[in-house]
Order: structure tokens, then C-alpha cells, then sequence
């Protein structure tokens, strides 16, 4: 293959389809059927488990409420809501890390049918992606099969956390466009409050199933399981496409199968085929009476909805910013913890210079600060930080790079200060705006430089930033650079 | 007949009486746990018992003398011993559900069941053998032994809860408590004499409960009187956070039971029980019992539930499939027996699981997988859950005719051991009587009636769902009549 993926395509006549099933660890304080604590993320093995996870005799599993309630937020976050009606059935496995050797799940009544989700690609234009159905299940426990033992581990703490099942419909025909999905679904998994989603800690798996095709019908398909991040989705879709086109034209055949992918060399590769698929035997569970939920419940959770992505880009969309700069924005709300930058945007959108600047300064200024782990303010410091140094500099008070220091300076430090105009000052950030001091540093720049200033005079305006440039040398950075530049050109007679 | 024990004959007196005496200082819980204990070990011929609990319940006995000492009371069943099926979770001896699979099983939780009763002095002081994870109906599924009828040391006293039900007519504690999933408390009850209910599902918490068919499960008691019935069930029925299936009490209470004037009552006798191969001795026990009813005055009416002669069909095969799913637990991963000499995972489980389970739970286990598997689903479980719905909703039309439904309990009286054993098929039609009021998820009761040829025969007196006050109040006045 020569060329991008979409020339190889192009050349060989094949499209590709794409559909995506996402599993959200939902954050429920306790585990979907137990009132074992869910958080696993940095406990010691099989500290979280309590009788039911554990599988014991005789032991029931308990609907937790919340996940229900996590769930159905969930539904609006993907354009639907909550059924009135679902129900769990029991799905038969054997593994050491199913304790009850079935998982609870929902079969054919799932608390989410239908939805869809919008997508931005990075070219600007935008996408709708189906979504067929999302439904509840109990995760499984954690295995691990140390390198040359003859034993493997078995971690419960995992076992019976609540996930979320988002199947999408196949609506994508790209990388890009199947990275843009598992991304949305992120965003909307966070602006909804739903999960913690980090990726990191596996809240959040992408199952990738891909078929390529010459003509209307789809091809067979390969599903890749157990993606945790969007760059692995990127990669797995392009790598699947370009294999299985390769695989036909060399006259060979696809096989339904489920693949794994390999991060450090960057190829998927074969775990089982369609022959080895298990006889589930779903029934409904016995365990579990069905869920029903009144009109009065959907209501409220749709009352308490907050605002989605989709929604906050419509609000920014008239503040001039580019599709980037708006989606760096919506990523650095929910990236950092105790952070909360666009409610003040949208409390200013009336003002649109303070809702661009409050937005460029998040983007350019605050987010690269948070990256590398200075921030240390919580959520309502950091709002006071930012809207006084904000007043600072729109009242003349902060040079543009005073601002940026003195904002580094805040959140950095363990105490916001009380009065920030004080702190700015005795940090020496404050800019000089008497026209009258200034007007004497300009006047002895100008007698220092008669050479620049007679370039400005003959047009040179190359030269102004040249003299004002000196100004701010001679006030040592204090003096407002723009009214320092307005006074240089009316002492030359501009 | 060798061993012979006369029915009426109890050695205790009835529970309320008991705990009333505990409370007032003129009975000690230590002696009447010595009395268990000691009634246990005189009568180990009959098999009843899995184990016993000494340590544990004399230490509960001392705790509730002296808390009676100490002038508190001890609770409603203040030091009352009792026998648990060995299904149930308790502290102080192994749970096994007689299988090999658990033995040696530890519980490091109890059952609803057995907390409640604790905390009002109940004390257990056995666990009861059984037809392995209650699959049976003669104890001779049990992994260990097979127990005897108190009534004839050569035959079953039915299952699977018949330790429990022969413990109870051997006085080894007034009361036992047995699980019933297609008439494991009722057949045994009928076998042996005793009173056996089956509360109406979802009125017992099932957690902590070797589960068999999540649902149709019940946990109930085996009794000498319906008065001591009522008494036990009152203490531990009930919603529990544990159990999502389960559902409010009644209001009411179940003790203090109105003697009922059967005047103006109207019971329906099930055509279709007298049309199976009923055996002519309990024919006649049971009729004969039905017109001491019509005598003090019940009108009896004929009632046809034409989907009962299925409801065989449909148990042997939702119930099946729930067990093959409930039994996918014991895996010899994390507890129970564990293949010692397994090379690799699938080794480990299959020799666990053919190693653990007995016969009949195999046999279980694979008539479940099959009507669950795909291909099959729709052919099987699904028809098999549309006619219980149909069966469901004949007796609903039935209680709008009739406030009770009466039948026999079992076709035969206690059979021989090794009677029924080479053909699974003929034990399976012993619970031809009991399936459709469990599927139906109904309240049921088996009063002793009468004997045939020596041996007992019950009553199975029947109500709507949650009707079980008034079905107690029924059996109270049943067992009067037919003393």
C-alpha cells in the first residue's frame, strides 16, 4: 500500500462500515447488585468483595438504585432516556473471575433503546451516529496470568461494577469518524456525571467491529475488544480495514472473530472465531423482579440533566472561536478535577469580548498551566483567579504577560490571596497607566533614538514596537504598552 | 413395625408455651437444648441429622438464661431448639445441602431466616439431611445417607426436606425448618404427620439459602400443630433488603388465629387430583377428611383447573433450567470441593463439578442446559412459562369461586425405600400434587388427616397468593376436625 488509507481505498473500491460497543463503568458508591464499595481503582485485591460478589451459597443479587438512575441520565446523554420497562437476564459462562458463573445483564429488554449522538470531525463538518441500544450488566471479576506461572490470579474487586453497554449502530466509515464517536461518548459520559471515565483505569472500553465491502452489502466482520483509548480505536479501525482489504484481494476470506490489539506493535490480532462461541442461555433472572419506572421518575432525571456538549457548543458557537479551540474547551472542563471554566463563559456570553477572552485565555493560557500540574486552587478560587485578573486587565491595570505570571502565580499557590490586586501589585505586575510618567520615559526614549524615531516618522511603523519596546524596558515591564505606543505617536506628530 | 412412633404422641410442648416459660424462669434453654441434643443421639437409627451444634447452642443457651436471669426477655421463641435443613446458612456447623460438592462448606453469612428466629432465642441446634440441593423427594438424593420414616425404619419420610420432617415427629426439637420448591416441605409433612407450610412465595426471604428454583424457593416450617406453624412463620416472614423478590406481611400478623366457622366458606376440591393415579387408601383418607369439612359446615364445590395435569411438565422444566443456572456457582474456584488433581482450568471444573454433584443434580444440570440452550428455548422454557402463566391464571379464576382449594398431598403414602430409585421418572410423579400451587406461587399447608395402612396422609389445604392468615386460620380449624 502507497499512499493514505483512503487512496488505498479508493483504489481498490472498498468501503469500510463501522459500529462501536462501548462498556462505562457507572460511578455508583456500591456495586450493582452488592453494597460492596466500587471504587477499585487503587485497592488491594479482593478487598472490595462482599458475599454476593464473592458468589456464596445462597447469596441474591440487590439492584443498586443509583445505577439506575446513573443509567437513565445516561439515556438522555445519548438522545433517548430510559425505557419504563427493562429487565435482567442471566448470560452462562464458566471463568474463574464469574463467581456466579453467569452474568447478570440485560438481554432483550434493555433500559436504553435507540438514541443518537452527533459527532465533530476535524475537518468541521458534522456526523449523526445511531445508537441502537444500552443496557446494564454486572462487570466481571479481573484475571492476570503472571509470564511462566502455573497458576493464575483472580482480583473480585471488580467484579459486580455496574457498566453500561452502549451499542452503536454501524454508521461510521472511518478512523476518524470512529475516534470522533468513542470521544463524544467520553464527553458525554463526563458532562452527564455518569462515570469517572479514565481511560486509564478502564472506565471506559471500546469493542471496534469493522467490515469492508465493494458493494451495498457489509462485509463480514471482526470485532476488537477491550480498547481503552481513542487512539487504539483510531488505530485498530485503519489497521482492520487495511488488513481485511488485503485479505480479499489476495482472494482470501474474512472470519468473524474477536481480535485483541497489540499497543506496542500496533496490530490486532486473532482471539477466537465464531466456532468457539459460547451458548449463553439467556433466561430472565429469577433474582431480579423487572425495573419499572413511572413517568414521574424520567421527568426528574431529565429535569436535573445538565447541559451536554452538543448544547455547550451551540452556546459558544457565537463567540468566534475555531471548532478546535471550542472542543479544547469542552475537553479541559471535564479533564481536570475542581475545574469549571465554561459556566463563567456562558454566565458572560452577554458580553462577547469577556466570553472570547474568558475562552482563549482557558484555552491558550489555563489549560497548558493545568497540564503540567500547577494548579493547585479549587474550583471556586480558580473562578475568582481568573475573573479578577481578568477585571485587572481590562482595566489597564495588567500588561497581556503580567496577567499569564500573575495568573501562574495564583494557581499555583496553596492560598489564593485576599485582595489580588495587592498581590500583583507587590509583585511589581501592576502596569503604569499615568499618562504623565509615561509621557516622560517616552520623551527620553525618543531623545535616546532620534534615528527610530525618524523611521516612524517617514512610516516606518516596523520602528513604534521598537521604541515601545524600550519604554517598557525603561519602566521596568510597568507601563501600559498600549497607551505608551499612543504617546510616542503623538509626540512624533501622528 | 420396627421404631414405630405414635404421632400424636409430643414430647414438647407447643412452642408459645415454651418460650413463655423460658421467659418466666420456669424452663432453662440449657435443658432444653440437652433435651434436643440427647433425643438426636437416642434416635441416630433414623438418619435425620447431619450434624449437630452443641457448642454453639448450649453456648446461646447459657447467653439466654442469663438474659432472662438478668430480668430481659428473651424473645418470642426464647430458647426454643430447632433443626435446620442443611441448606440453610448457619453459624456453628458445615452447610453442605447434603452434597459432596460442600462439605466441609463453612458459612461466613446466615440466613435471613436464621437471624430472625435467633433474635427472638430460637436456637438451632442440627442441620437435617435432604435430597442433595433439595433435589428430590425422599432423601435418597442425599450425598450422605438416606433418612428413615419415623413410621416404618423401611421407608422415606419424603423430600427433600425429610430430615427435618422426621426430626420434628422425633421429637428432637418442636420445630424444623424445611425449604419447599415443588412440595419439599408438603410431601414429607404428608409422609411422616406433621403440619408443613409453604408460605406464599416472596413472603420468606430466600438469601442465605442454598438456592434450588429461585422462583418458586420458600422457606417454611415443619411443626407438630398449625398453631406453632403460624408462630415460627410470624417471626421471620417478611420483606428483606437482601432478597428482591420478597414482598410485605400481612398486616394482621399470623398468630393469634380466629377459630374459624366454616359456614359460608367455600372450599373447592381439585377434580384433576382425584383423576391421577391416586392411591385408594389416600382416596379415602382425604375424602373422609373433606366431609368432616362439609360436616362443620364448609360448602364444598367441585373445581377443575384444566392446565394442572401439566403443571409436572412445566415444573420439570423451568425449575430444571433456574437449577442449572443456580448451581453455575460451585466451581471448586473459591470454595466446596476442588479437584486435586487438576492439570488445567477445564479440568478443575469438570472434575469439581463430576466429582461434587451426585446423580440427580447432573441429571438436573443437564435437562436445565438443554431447554435453555439456543434452538431449543423457544421449544422448552418459553412454551413451558406460557402454560404456567395460563396454570397461574386458573387458579386466580379458581379464588374468585372459592376461598380455599383442597386436595391430597402426594398419590401414595411414605414409599419404600429403593422403591422408586431405579426410575427418576416415577419420584418425579410424587411431586405430581405439589408443582402447580408452587408454580402458581400459592400458599399451601398439609394438616395430618388421617393413616392408611398405618402410615399418615395430609391434607393439602390451598389459597391465593398472600392469603396466608386466613388459610392458617383454615388449617387450625382442619386439624381440630380431624384429630
Amino acid at each position: 500500500m502507497t499512499g493514505t488509507l483512503a487512496d488505498f481505498m479508493q483504489q481498490t473500491g472498498y468501503t469500510a462500515t463501522i459500529g462501536i460497543e462501548c462498556h462505562v463503568q457507572l460511578k455508583t458508591a456500591t456495586k450493582l447488585f452488592s453494597g460492596a464499595n466500587n471504587d477499585a481503582r487503587e485497592a488491594p485485591p479482593n478487598t472490595l468483595v462482599n458475599h454476593i460478589d464473592f458468589g456464596l451459597p445462597g447469596a441474591l443479587p440487590v439492584l443498586n438504585k443509583e445505577a439506575i438512575h446513573l443509567a437513565s441520565k445516561a439515556g438522555f446523554a445519548l438522545g433517548s432516556g430510559p425505557q419504563k420497562f427493562s429487565k435482567f437476564d442471566r448470560k452462562h459462562y464458566f471463568y474463574p473471575d464469574l463467581p456466579f458463573g453467569y452474568q447478570i445483564t440485560q438481554f432483550d429488554e434493555p433500559i436504553i433503546l435507540g438514541g443518537s449522538v452527533r459527532i465533530e470531525l476535524e475537518d468541521g463538518s458534522q456526523k449523526t451516529i445511531g445508537i441502537t441500544r444500552a443496557h446494564l450488566e454486572a462487570d466481571a471479576g479481573k484475571s492476570t496470568h503472571p509470564a511462566g506461572a502455573d497458576y493464575s490470579l483472580v482480583d473480585l474487586n471488580r467484579a459486580g461494577t455496574p457498566l453500561l453497554e452502549i451499542v452503536s449502530e454501524p454508521d461510521m466509515h472511518t478512523a476518524q469518524e470512529a475516534r470522533a464517536y468513542a470521544h463524544e461518548l467520553y464527553l458525554r459520559m463526563k458532562y452527564a456525571d455518569v462515570s469517572d471515565a479514565n481511560l486509564y483505569y478502564g472506565n471506559m472500553r471500546f469493542d471496534v467491529n469493522v467490515s469492508v465491502s465493494k458493494t451495498d452489502q457489509m462485509g463480514t466482520r471482526t470485532e476488537t475488544k477491550n480498547l481503552n483509548s481513542f487512539k487504539a480505536v483510531e488505530k485498530v479501525v485503519e489497521y482492520e480495514i487495511k488488513r481485511q482489504i488485503e485479505v480479499l484481494e489476495d482472494g482470501g476470506t474474512i472470519v468473524q472473530e474477536t481480535r485483541g490489539w497489540d499497543d506496542t506493535k500496533f496490530v490486532t490480532f486473532s482471539q477466537r472465531t465464531k466456532e468457539d462461541a459460547h451458548d449463553y442461555r439467556y433466561f430472565p433472572d429469577p433474582d431480579l423482579p423487572p425495573v419499572t419506572l413511572t413517568d414521574e421518575y424520567i421527568e426528574q432525571v431529565r429535569a436535573e440533566m445538565p447541559t451536554m456538549p452538543s448544547e455547550w457548543r451551540e452556546r459558544l458557537s457565537g463567540l468566534g472561536l475555531s471548532q478546535r479551540q471550542i472542543e479544547t474547551l469542552l475537553d479541559a472542563e471535564v479533564e481536570f478535577e475542581g475545574v469549571s471554566f465554561l459556566p463563567l463563559i456562558e454566565a458572560n456570553l452577554s458580553d462577547t469580548d469577556l466570553a472570547r477572552f474568558i475562552a482563549n485565555w482557558n484555552v491558550n493560557v489555563f489549560t497548558p498551566f493545568v497540564r503540567e500540574g500547577v494548579m493547585k486552587l479549587g474550583k471556586a478560587d480558580h473562578l475568582r483567579a481568573e475573573v479578577e485578573t481578568y477585571n485587572l486587565l481590562k482595566a489597564n491595570k495588567l500588561s497581556s504577560t503580567n496577567a499569564k505570571q500573575l495568573f501562574a502565580d495564583l494557581i499555583a499557590s496553596d492560598h489564593l490571596p485576599e485582595d489580588i490586586e495587592k498581590f500583583a501589585e507587590d509583585k511589581g505586575y501592576i502596569q503604569q497607566s499615568d499618562e504623565g510618567a509615561i509621557l516622560a520615559i517616552v520623551d527620553q526614549v525618543l531623545a535616546d533614538n532620534p534615528k527610530a524615531a525618524e523611521d516612524v516618522k517617514n512610516g516606518e511603523m516596523k520602528a513604534i514596537g521598537f521604541l515601545t519596546g524600550q519604554v517598557m524596558k525603561a519602566s521596568q515591564g510597568k507601563a501600559n504598552p498600549g497607551l505608551a505606543q499612543q504617546l510616542i505617536k503623538k509626540q512624533l506628530g501622528l | 413395625m420396627a421404631g414405630a412412633v405414635a404421632v400424636k404422641d409430643r414430647q414438647w410442648l407447643p412452642i408459645a408455651e415454651i418460650a413463655t416459660q423460658v421467659n418466666a424462669g420456669g424452663l432453662k434453654a440449657v435443658d432444653l437444648v440437652e433435651q434436643s441434643l440427647r433425643t438426636i443421639a437416642d434416635k441416630a437409627e433414623y438418619q435425620a441429622i447431619i450434624a449437630t451444634l452443641d457448642d454453639a447452642a448450649r453456648a446461646r443457651a447459657v447467653a439466654i438464661d442469663a438474659q432472662v436471669a438478668a430480668g430481659k426477655s428473651a424473645g418470642r421463641l426464647a430458647g426454643v431448639p430447632f433443626i435446620a435443613k442443611d441448606n440453610y446458612l448457619v453459624f456453628g456447623a458445615d452447610t453442605t445441602a447434603a452434597s459432596n460438592i460442600l462439605r466441609g462448606f463453612q458459612a461466613p453469612y446466615q440466613s435471613t431466616v436464621i437471624n430472625r428466629l435467633e433474635a427472638e432465642g430460637a436456637i438451632c441446634v442440627a442441620k437435617a439431611n435432604l435430597d442433595a440441593f433439595a433435589h428430590g423427594g425422599s432423601t435418597e438424593n442425599s450425598d450422605f445417607f438416606t433418612t428413615k420414616n419415623p413410621h416404618d425404619l423401611t421407608r422415606v419420610p419424603g423430600g427433600s426436606s425429610g430430615g427435618s420432617a422426621a426430626a420434628v415427629i422425633l421429637d428432637m426439637a418442636p420445630f424444623a425448618l424445611g425449604t419447599d420448591t415443588g412440595g419439599s416441605i408438603r410431601q414429607p409433612a404428608s409422609f411422616v404427620g406433621a403440619v408443613g407450610f409453604k408460605p406464599t412465595y416472596g413472603t420468606t426471604s430466600r438469601s442465605g439459602v442454598v438456592a434450588m428454583a429461585s422462583s418458586t424457593d420458600v422457606m417454611g416450617p415443619l411443626t407438630r400443630s398449625v398453631d406453632d406453624a403460624a408462630l415460627v412463620y410470624d417471626v421471620f416472614a417478611g420483606p428483606d433488603l437482601l432478597d428482591s423478590t420478597t414482598i410485605e406481611r400481612d398486616s394482621a400478623g399470623y398468630t393469634d388465629l380466629a377459630a374459624r366457622d366454616l359456614h359460608g366458606v367455600k372450599i373447592g376440591v381439585i377434580k384433576e387430583y382425584f383423576e391421577a393415579s391416586l392411591d385408594a387408601g389416600v382416596r379415602s383418607v382425604i375424602e373422609n377428611g373433606i366431609a368432616k369439612l362439609k360436616a362443620a359446615g364448609a360448602e364444598i364445590i367441585d373445581v377443575s383447573l384444566p392446565s394442572l395435569p401439566l403443571a409436572l411438565a412445566v415444573y420439570y422444566i423451568v425449575v430444571p433450567a433456574e437449577i442449572s443456572s443456580n448451581l453455575s456457582r460451585y466451581d471448586g474456584q473459591r470454595y466446596g470441593y476442588s479437584n486435586p488433581d487438576a492439570k488445567n482450568l477445564e479440568d478443575s471444573y469438570s472434575g469439581a463439578r463430576g466429582r461434587g454433584f451426585g446423580k440427580e443434580a447432573k441429571r438436573r444440570i443437564m435437562i436445565g442446559t438443554y431447554v435453555l440452550s439456543s434452538g431449543y428455548y423457544d421449544a422448552y422454557y418459553k412454551k413451558a412459562q406460557t402454560v404456567r402463566t395460563k396454570l397461574v391464571n386458573e387458579f386466580a379464576e379458581a379464588f374468585t369461586q372459592v376461598d380455599f382449594l383442597v386436595g391430597p398431598t402426594a398419590p401414595t403414602t411414605a414409599f419404600k425405600i429403593g422403591e422408586n430409585t431405579a426410575d427418576p421418572l416415577q419420584m418425579y410423579l410424587a411431586d405430581v400434587m405439589t408443582v402447580g400451587p408452587s408454580l402458581a406461587g400459592l400458599t399451601a399447608i398439609v394438616v395430618p388427616t388421617g393413616l392408611s395402612d398405618g402410615l399418615p396422609v395430609g391434607m393439602q389445604l390451598m389459597a391465593a397468593q398472600r392469603a396466608d392468615r386466613a388459610l392458617l386460620e383454615l388449617a387450625k380449624c382442619a386439624e381440630e376436625l380431624f384429630v
